[in-house]
């Protein structure tokens, strides 16, 4: 199971967190700070598996992102790679060639698409056009709301 | 009320939303903290409006902050109110906020339980949907507990969106509250068939969750996960179930062995890295342990050939392996050992070995475990023992080994060790004494080649080299106990003979001393007492050596009785020191005058077996003195394959005899000359091409013995190297091993100079002849290098019943032919001969003779000689167009088989030239570094071959309908190549 995902910047800027176990506020702010450094100090090429604590850590570096998850030591690395990989491709798909300020200014939209894709730190859809559907199936009811919310507006109703 | 409204929507156009805090942030690096406050200001007025859509911004934004490290628990109510709200849009944000911030121990948690059971029946699939994702993310066994039965009912909902959220979420409520596992169980199982695959899959996550944490309640899924396996195409789901296996495998070994196909198609067939990881990883860890470990020890014996040093650091993980319940496993680990072993280890190594031995179960592995202590103390003429003292008592160690039927072995290490290494003897001979005092304990098992082997070589050494026994007397009362008549004959034979020696040791120690002459003659009389024992036995060299030595003994009491010191002379009959003798020693013995090693002493014998089966009856005498070894040499016509036969044996009799040192291969040198005077060479060449063939032969000839003698100087230096300061060789060995080595100057006489004056050379080209299917016309060259005028040349040949020559009519099947010409001196001339051949398959040597006259001597002159008709003799080169040959090959009729040679480095097309020119074929199309040849057999056999060479390796493909016959062809080939 994977316990959480961070991406963060070169910088060591967290960009998205998502926790699967419930962990208490000052620990994560922990577990960021020492994924950050741990992450960022490796030499490029350097292999993309840490192991800290008792999880293993997986990281790839994106453009300038860093995705970083932590999995139970049982946990197959290579599966988790394609794990942040199809994330990417979920992101780059939504976005349509995704970077890092996409991420940044469209938050919310990068846990949507996470939480369609993974849930409670396990695979939820393997398949790309089932996560994308379901995502343009929420966006469009959201989008039917918003117009729905305007015509409220003049109406005057709350 | 309108105003408020209006005043709300118009603030909110002013309300920043995330974009603006998200810019505003990023504008304000420098006061960052300070901006953010202000920000939070704001957002908690936004909060405090009614206007959801404000509430929501505000929440959102919030989430934002609550990323980069803010504290935001104190709009948790908030959040919960952006939850409730009735549109997806805020719904959405207020649970991804509520996923973000809350935690176990957030109170409002709790007034959140009725929201969620609502949403969670909403109609609309994504308001259930994101309550089921928040909740996966702050559910708190509270939440568990209450909303189990609402998730288990979702698990069948019609929408397969909702039904794979709610499987997964059924793990995290599991952990919350175990008590729902089990009505939710039979559910979660049908899920694992759900029509649809995410379904499925997240139903296969769960349980291999599950079945992790507690493998042995999941056992009973086994059969449907392997069908799951065998038919899923989905690698995601794949990697679970394999891995779900490997949690399984353990408890039930017997999965292991099914998984094993599958496993291996997923491995050969998966291009995903993942996947094929996941399947190594579970087949190391359960399926294959033992055949892993025997791959590894594999691979370890051939890395040592490469990289000795790094298989030696884990000598004592290979050590470990020895103890490994496979016996396979222990055999590939011994195996490892003997190439392992030095100076340093060897002691360490075989007191393992031994422990081993004593624990080991089962005659044959116990066996297997002493030879090998065996071949790894004496490998390399025991290069590594240090301690001979050592040794023996390993050897004496291991006689107390029941049941083992290597006696034999340990005897002749006994022998051979006690024989070379001279400063040990007395040390051996006090174990020997000791092994033939306490020899009943051996005796128990009396057959061939059982442990009283060792008494053989106990006995002997004994006798041998008695002067070292600190009690000869003791010993040999020993060895005239009853009890030694109930040993197999050969070893009583030695007692006997040993016993013999025995008794002039003690005679002479009893003697020289100024003792009474009772003394010498009670022992005289112990003899005479227990002899008769041995005269009795059915073994006739028992017997016999006992009734002479029993004679001899009454003879020796007379004399005693009549007070004649008898003792020197009876010691005569042992003199002489059996000292170790080299293989080569024989070149050493100085031919007497007048003694012409060459000549014939009698014409002959027609077979070479005989003669072949005669030296090894003579090798086996292992007591046999010297002498035995100074007959005669006797040069016979032999060829190369014969003469390489014969080598094998002696080398194989050389091996089992304790007197010889055996010889590195380089060192025994063949001598190719066949009768003395004259020579025969035998080549199946294109008529007009045996000059150059000769040419290229005499060359090569001096190239080898060239190769040879640099090959000697070699192994001098490597001699003289060996002695260097490497650390390894530190250690100065407590006793030196006899070795006798070095070699006579060879004076080996390049065989075409050895020619006198007389002499014929044939050179004979067998051809097939194509129009007749059963004949093979042989064309001989006969060139006279003499300087006399030969003619009556006479030309027979002993058919064989597959081959026969042609003679005229009326000539009998003996008879022989008249070669046609005479030959003057330095004059050579062809003659052909006509053979008819039965089957072609098969190659075949004929034997058969020239007589001739040679004119000045008017001597008759006989001259022998041997055909070669190849398989590539019945080959004849056919041109063949590609289509015809695709048609050949397409046919199906042709069988196929194929060859490889290694270290070619001649051009691909000097390669194929040779193919041509050897063995008759033709190309029929080249592509580059690859080409297809073709020929034909004289009885219509198509032969083809498909050629193919990378980095000097050649293999060659080739089919032919009669698979004997390109059996028989190939090998040729291999031969040519070899030769070159």
């Amino acid at each position: 199971m994977m316990h959480f995902l961070l991406l963060f910047s070169r910088q060591g800027k967290l960009r998205l967190q998502k926790w699967f176990t419930p962990i208490p506020e000052r620990e994560k702010k922990k577990i960021v700070r020492d994924m950050t450094t741990m992450v960022l100090g490796r030499k490029p090429r350097s292999c993309n598996f840490l192991h800290w604590k008792d999880l293993k850590i997986v990281y790839k570096k994106y453009a300038s992102l860093y995705f970083c998850c932590g999995l139970d030591a049982e946990e197959n690395e290579l599966l988790a790679l394609e794990v942040l990989h199809r994330y990417v491709e979920l992101l780059d798909k939504y976005f349509g060639n995704v970077c890092e300020l996409d991420i940044i200014f469209n938050f919310e939209k990068a846990y949507f698409i996470l939480d369609e894709f993974l849930l409670g730190g396990e695979v939820q859809e393997t398949s790309k056009q089932v996560v994308s559907r379901s995502i343009e199936a929420s966006d469009m009811l959201q989008e039917a709301e918003i117009d729905n919310s305007d015509y409220d507006l003049e109406l005057g109703w709350p | 009320m309108a105003l408020k409204i209006v005043k709300g929507s118009i603030d909110r156009m002013f309300d920043k939303n995330l974009q603006d805090l998200v810019r505003g942030i990023r504008n304000h690096k420098e006061d960052e903290a300070k901006y953010i406050s202000t920000c939070i200001d704001e957002i908690k007025q936004e909060l405090k409006q009614d206007n959801i859509a404000v509430k929501s911004n505000a929440v959102c934004k919030l989430t934002y902050l609550q990323m980069l490290g803010y504290d935001v628990s104190w709009a948790a109510f908030n959040i919960v109110e952006v939850m409730s709200s009735s549109k997806f849009t805020y719904k959405r944000i207020g649970y991804l906020a509520a996923s973000q911030c809350f935690h176990e121990s957030t109170d409002v948690i709790m007034l959140t339980t009725n929201q969620i059971r609502k949403d969670l029946s909403s109609p609309n699939q994504y308001d259930t949907g994101v309550a089921l994702t928040g909740l996966s993310c702050f559910v708190t066994p509270d939440l568990a507990r209450d909303l189990a039965n609402d998730i288990m009912t979702l698990m069948s909902h019609t929408k397969p969106y909702i039904r794979k959220k709610a499987v997964l979420i059924m793990y995290k409520v599991f952990l919350k509250y175990p008590e729902s596992l089990r009505p939710a169980f039979p559910r979660m199982k049908e899920k694992l068939e759900d029509p649809d695959p995410g379904v499925q899959s997240a139903a296969v996550n769960v349980i291999c969750e599950l079945a992790r944490r507690n493998p042995k309640n999941y056992l009973s899924l086994a059969p449907l996960f392997f069908k799951l396996m065998t038919s899923s195409t989905n690698n995601w789901v794949l990697i679970k179930i394999i891995k779900l296996f490997g949690a399984l495998t353990p408890l039930e070994p017997r999965l292991g062995k099914k998984l094993i196909e599958p496993l291996t198609n997923l491995i050969h067939s998966t291009s995903a890295m993942s996947l094929l990881y996941e399947c190594v990883n579970t087949v190391i860890a359960v399926v294959w342990l033992s055949v892993l470990k025997y791959l590894g020890l594999l691979a370890m014996s051939k890395i040592l050939k490469t990289h000795p040093k790094s298989v030696q650091s884990h000598k004592d993980l290979i050590l470990q392996c020895l103890d490994d319940k496979d016996e396979s496993i222990r055999l590939r680990a011994l195996d490892l050992l003997y190439g392992m072993v030095s100076k340093k280890n060897l002691m360490e190594i075989v007191k393992k070995l031994m422990l081993h031995v004593d624990k080991a179960e089962g005659t044959t592995y116990r066996d297997e475990l002493l030879t090998k202590i065996i071949d790894i103390c004496s490998q390399s003429n025991y290069q590594y023992i240090t301690n001979f003292e050592w040794y023996i008592s390993i050897l004496v160690e291991l006689t107390r080994l029941e049941g083992t039927r290597h006696g034999h072995l340990i005897a002749s290490q006994m022998l051979d060790v006690a024989i070379r290494v001279k400063a040990i003897r007395a040390f051996a001979v006090a174990q020997m004494a000791t092994l033939l005092d306490n020899a009943h304990l051996l005796t128990g098992n009396t057959q061939h080649s059982g442990i009283c082997e060792v008494l053989y070589a106990a006995a002997w050494i004994c006798g041998e080299f008695s002067e070292h026994l600190e009690d000869p007397m003791a010993t040999l009362e020993a060895m005239l106990r009853p009890k030694v008549a109930t040993l197999p004959g050969h070893i009583q034979a030695v007692y006997v003979q040993n016993a013999a020696k025995l008794f002039s040791t003690v005679l002479c120690g009893q003697e020289g001393a100024p003792a009474d002459s009772k003394v010498a003659q009670e022992t005289s009389q112990l003899l005479i007492d227990r002899l008769p024992v041995f005269v009795q036995s059915d073994n006739l060299e028992v017997q016999e050596r006992a009734s002479c030595i029993l004679q001899l003994v009454k003879y020796i009491q007379k004399l005693q009785q009549k007070d004649v010191e008898v003792a020197e002379e009876v010691t005569a009959l042992f003199a002489g020191e059996l000292n170790p003798v080299a293989p080569k020693a024989q070149k050493k013995v100085p031919v007497p005058e007048g003694l012409d090693l060459d000549a014939w002493i009698n014409e002959p014998p027609s077979g070479s077996e005989s003669e072949d089966e005669g030296r090894k009856t003579k090798g086996k005498a292992v007591f046999a003195r010297e002498e035995s070894r100074h007959t005669k040499p006797r040069y016979t016509e032999v060829d190369e394959k014969e003469l390489a036969k014969r080598r094998e044996v002696r080398k194989a009799e050389q091996a089992n005899n304790p007197f010889y040192i055996k010889a590195s291969p380089s060192s025994q040198k063949v001598r190719t000359a066949s009768s003395p005077n004259r020579q025969l060479v035998l080549w199946m060449p294109m008529s007009d091409q045996y000059v150059k063939l000769e040419e290229e032969r005499r060359q090569k000839n001096k190239a080898d013995r060239k190769k040879d003698k640099k090959k000697r100087r070699e192994k001098g230096r490597q001699r003289r190297g060996d002695s260097g300061p490497e650390s390894e060789e530190d250690i100065t060995p407590a006793h030196m091993v006899d070795i006798v080595t070095e070699e006579m100057p060879e004076n080996a006489l390049p065989i075409n100079s050895s020619l006198t004056s007389r002499c014929i050379t044939d050179v004979c080209d067998i051809q097939g002849n194509l129009h007749d299917g059963s004949q093979v016309v042989v064309s001989v060259i006969f060139e006279n290098k003499c300087d006399s005028f030969i003619k009556s040349m006479e030309f027979n040949v002993m058919d064989s019943l597959n081959s026969k020559l042609q003679r005229p009519e009326g000539a009998g099947p003996h008879d022989s032919l008249t070669v046609p010409f005479h030959l003057p001196p330095g004059i050579s001339s062809e003659a052909r001969f006509i053979f008819s051949v039965q089957s072609i398959v098969m190659p075949q040597k004929l034997k058969g003779t020239l007589t001739f006259i040679v004119k000045d001597s008017s001597t008759h002159e006989k001259l022998d000689f041997k055909l070669h008709f190849t398989c590539t003799s019945y080959l004849i080169t056919t041109p063949c167009y590609s289509d015809a040959y695709a048609k050949l090959l397409e046919s199906g009729d042709l069988k196929g088989s194929s060859l490889k040679l290694e270290g070619i480095n001649q051009p691909f097309h000097h390669l194929l030239a040779r193919i041509c020119f050897h063995h008759h074929f033709s190309v029929v199309e080249r592509i580059d570094s690859c080409a297809s040849m073709y020929s034909r057999s004289i009885q219509g056999h198509h032969v083809c071959l498909l050629v193919k060479t990378a980095d000097q390796t050649v293999s060659i493909d080739a089919k032919c309908d009669e698979p004997g016959l390109l059996r028989n062809v190939l090998d040729e080939i291999k031969l040519t190549f070899s030769q070159c």
